[in-house]
């Protein structure tokens, strides 16, 4: 077996480290483990080496996978070991396998969220927040690669639950990962673009659990 | 983590340099340690954690079991704004403890425009930025690094300077302070006894005097604080502790590799090159030492490559050997060794061919005079053909991208050597002509010239600076001198030079100024997005200070320099020597040839330089 898929965690601190940033740690990590990472060949290797869902830099995890081949093969139970001991504060690696399926048929996320608002009621905003989210469509306009384009915030959304906590609104969610990709962060956007009055002073989301169409687990 | 921070680190650019948390930091217990140092760094952190001094004492300092060294660097822009905005104060990355948690403040200063940078962080941490405005023992604030050559500028700043090398040094330091605290010491006894430290000097110890012209009249020290304080040097660098497990920063910083010193010290003594003054005597690491260290650290860190350091690896005796040892660790993990500060000749060129087997990159030459006759008073010992044939060979080899570095304004330039510097590129581009392997990819040369900036210690210490007025013209005579299309010159511009003309050779009379220019918001002006001349210009004069005395005046040999209390190791006649065969042209041979008894061999005390 050289192809492995892992699970791991990314929270506390190391919520605050990028992407590109990520797959640098992760390499390193491998290679203080005394692990191996396969290269492509080619003018330019690289290490092969994918995150399925780049996650944004301030939200944190609990359900981030990994693709990666390795040279030898190790048994993943290994991995797991060595590797909690060489990765940085608050990553965490809670089991590595041979992936059974293909990466692109993680469709669902589960997230929580904490919005917090300094001067509002919270029993108010949670109810105005699903009331807001339980239309039909929301329109927004949407930052891609090709300049602005709208998008339908609902689409990504599966469900959605607002509960008041003691000093903030919790939101529980199950969105779309992949087509449409939706970033829990546009949860605020959509509230900046369409009811400013609802947006809150600061929103913190963690991904809780990855799920396929059928909203099995996804492993 | 603190709830402000986490409403502000999504909204800054590279939030992980705020946060700490990487791999290899260590973490202690507060209840379990008797002082809390912060280690300050007066830059950013991807400036802060690719010191290699930084790493060192580090390591070091928290070797010792009563001491908690947590790092702290100076926030880019939008954290500082956001932090003030917030009320946030300074915080350590390991800990996020507010830095008024702490009983030391070691500040690591490298360069003179990171001074303000030092006074913003003392504010920041909500302290005084004055010594004599801090009354209590603690937290006390010292500082080190090669700056402190001429600590003058920040001395009404700073409780203490550490001069030299600090492995040893600063745990005695820190040794006393730790006793101090215990027995409840107040400021000024510390001090006194702080100063019987060898290298360890406290600035309101001395008192200086001026003569009417303004230059200095007296040093006088009191309270038995040593006339002269002669720099700490680690005598042996194998036996020195050296971290192989240093941080791995979890966001990219600008030397992301392993780094490991070859040596300490210069054998070449260039007449303008303060480093190769101060950093005397020669000392090297066996090769063994190296690459058991270069591994070892590979192994910790994971890192991907790793750089040989020093002044000069050329001069390094087991240049080859050493590479060899490692390349046979690192070849076949596909980790690259790379080797910065070579001379242009055969065998470095034989050795680079070894190195850098896939990527041929730019090859870098640091010339700095643009005729034989100037390298030869500055003692810069390249010749044209040593460049010429390197060239050569490296055209030859596939490689089609040249730098040539010069400084502009060195004592004794004449128009003459200015032009040379165009013909020189003119001859590299004919090298190319001749021997290049495959001429349809072109070749890129490039010039880049720099003001010359006199420095403490230096034999040029008494030198004059051009004017940036003078600078700005020979820089114009290069331009207008270069018709080749394939040679491109960039040069730096003259404004920074000035301002760091004058803190380098500051008095403590400077103080005023920097401090007027950090309260107008002058903090990173190392960047040149925060470096206002302007700022500096009005600050000088309302502290009543010219700039063209410290910068463009020409000292005599007699003159007390404001530096004079530092003792480096090379003794003042040996750069009153120096100067004098500069304006002969004449060379001085490089310590292996002949020992020019600089005097920096006393340090080792009875042990051999170069050894």
């Amino acid at each position: 077996m050289d192809k492995y898929r892992m699970r791991f965690q990314k929270t506390g601190r190391s919520i605050y480290i990028s992407h590109l940033d990520l797959m640098h740690t992760m390499q390193r990590a491998f290679s203080r483990a005394g692990f191996r990472i396969r290269y492509s060949e080619g003018f330019n290797p690289h290490p092969i080496l994918s995150i399925i869902l780049p996650l944004s830099v301030g939200t944190a995890s609990l359900c981030e996978i990994m693709d990666f081949r390795m040279t030898e093969d190790p048994d993943p139970s290994e991995i797991v070991e060595k590797l909690n001991r060489t990765l940085p504060e608050g990553i965490t690696v809670l089991e590595a396998y041979e992936p059974q399926r293909k990466a692109s048929e993680l469709k669902y996320l589960a997230i929580e969220g904490r919005m917090e608002y300094d001067n509002a009621s919270i029993q108010e905003m949670t109810e105005a927040l699903q009331s807001f989210y339980s239309a039909e469509s929301i329109i927004i306009s949407k930052k891609s690669k090709r300049g602005y384009s709208d998008f339908d915030v609902i689409r990504g959304i599966r469900e959605i639950h607002f509960t008041a906590g003691e000093s903030f609104v919790e939101v529980k969610a199950v969105i779309s990962a992949q087509e449409p990709t939706f970033n829990p962060d546009l949860l605020s956007e959509a509230l900046q673009q369409k009811r400013p009055a609802l947006q809150p002073d600061f929103a913190a989301f963690t991904r809780l659990e990855t799920y396929d169409c059928e909203m099995q687990l996804f492993r | 983590m603190d709830k402000r921070l986490e409403r502000i680190l999504p909204k800054v650019q590279k939030p992980a340099r705020y946060t700490g948390g990487e791999y290899n930091q260590i973490i202690k217990n507060k209840e379990d340690v008797e002082l809390r140092l912060a280690f300050c760094f007066p830059d950013t952190y991807e400036i802060g954690m690719s010191n290699l001094g930084m790493k060192i004492l580090y390591h070091t300092m928290n070797s010792l079991p009563y001491v908690w060294c947590e790092r702290v660097f100076a926030p880019w822009g939008d954290m500082y704004d956001e932090m003030k905005r917030h009320n946030i104060p300074l915080y350590a990355l390991e800990s996020g403890d507010a830095l008024e948690d702490f009983d030391v403040l070691a500040f690591s200063v490298g360069y003179e425009m990171a001074y303000t940078t030092v006074l913003d962080m003392l504010d920041m941490a909500s302290l005084p930025v004055r010594s004599a405005d801090r009354s209590s023992l603690l937290p006390l604030v010292f500082a080190g690094g090669s700056a402190g050559v001429n600590p003058e500028p920040m001395a009404p700043f700073v409780d203490l300077f550490v001069i030299g090398e600090g492995e040893e040094m600063n745990n005695e330091l820190l040794a006393l302070l730790r006793t101090a605290k215990r027995e409840n010491w107040d400021k000024q006894s510390f001090l006194i006894k702080a100063a019987r430290i060898g290298g360890v000097y406290v600035p309101s110890l001395y008192n200086i005097t001026y003569q009417e012209d303004g230059t200095v009249k007296t040093i006088e020290p009191s309270c038995g604080a040593p006339a002269k304080v002669k720099k700490r040097i680690i005598k042996n660098l194998d036996g020195v502790p050296f971290p192989t497990d240093p941080i791995v920063p979890s966001t990219e910083v600008v030397q992301d590799r392993v780094n490991v010193e070859l040596f300490r010290g210069c054998v070449r003594g260039c007449r303008f090159c303060q480093a190769g003054h101060i950093y005397r005597p020669i000392r090297a690491k066996k090769p063994e030492t190296v690459i058991r260290q270069g591994i070892e650290t590979l192994q910790k860190t994971g890192y991907e490559d790793v750089t040989l350091l020093s002044l000069s690896s050329s001069d390094y005796r087991h240049l080859s050997q050493t590479c060899d040892g490692l390349l046979e660790y690192c070849e076949s993990r596909s980790i690259g060794v790379s080797l910065p500060s070579l001379r242009a000749d055969n065998f470095s060129m034989e050795l680079m061919e070894k190195l850098q087997r896939v990527r041929k990159s730019g090859l870098t030459f640091a010339v700095e005079g643009g005729s034989q006759r100037l390298r030869d008073a500055i003692n810069k010992n390249v010749t044209e053909e040593d460049l010429l044939n390197t060239c050569r060979i490296a055209f030859a080899g596939g490689w089609n991208s040249v730098k040539l570095y010069y400084m502009l304004g060195l004592p004794t330039e004449t128009d003459e050597d200015i032009i040379g510097i165009a013909e020189m590129a003119d001859q590299v581009l004919h090298c190319w002509r001749q021997y290049a392997k495959n001429k349809n990819r072109g070749v890129r040369i490039t010039i880049s010239t720099s003001c010359f900036i006199p420095k403490p210690h230096s034999p040029f210490q008494w030198e004059a600076q051009v004017t940036p007025e003078e600078y700005l013209r020979r820089v114009n005579l290069l331009r207008s001198s270069i018709t080749a299309r394939n040679v491109v010159y960039n040069w730096h511009d003259a404004e920074t030079s000035v301002i760091e003309a004058v803190l380098s050779r500051g008095d403590r009379k400077v103080a005023d100024a920097i401090e007027d220019v950090w309260r107008q918001g002058g903090r990173l002006e190392a960047w040149s997005d925060y470096f206002s001349y302007d700022r500096w210009i009005t600050a000088f004069q309302k502290a009543g200070i010219d700039p063209a005395f410290y910068a463009f005046r020409d000292r005599p040999n007699e003159e007390v320099l404001p530096w004079d209390m530092i003792d480096v190791g090379v003794r003042k006649q040996h750069l009153i020597h120096e100067r004098a065969m500069a304006y002969e042209a004449r060379l001085s041979p490089d310590c292996r040839k002949t020992c020019s008894a600089c005097g920096a061999a006393a340090l080792l005390e009875g042990g051999k330089c170069d050894g």
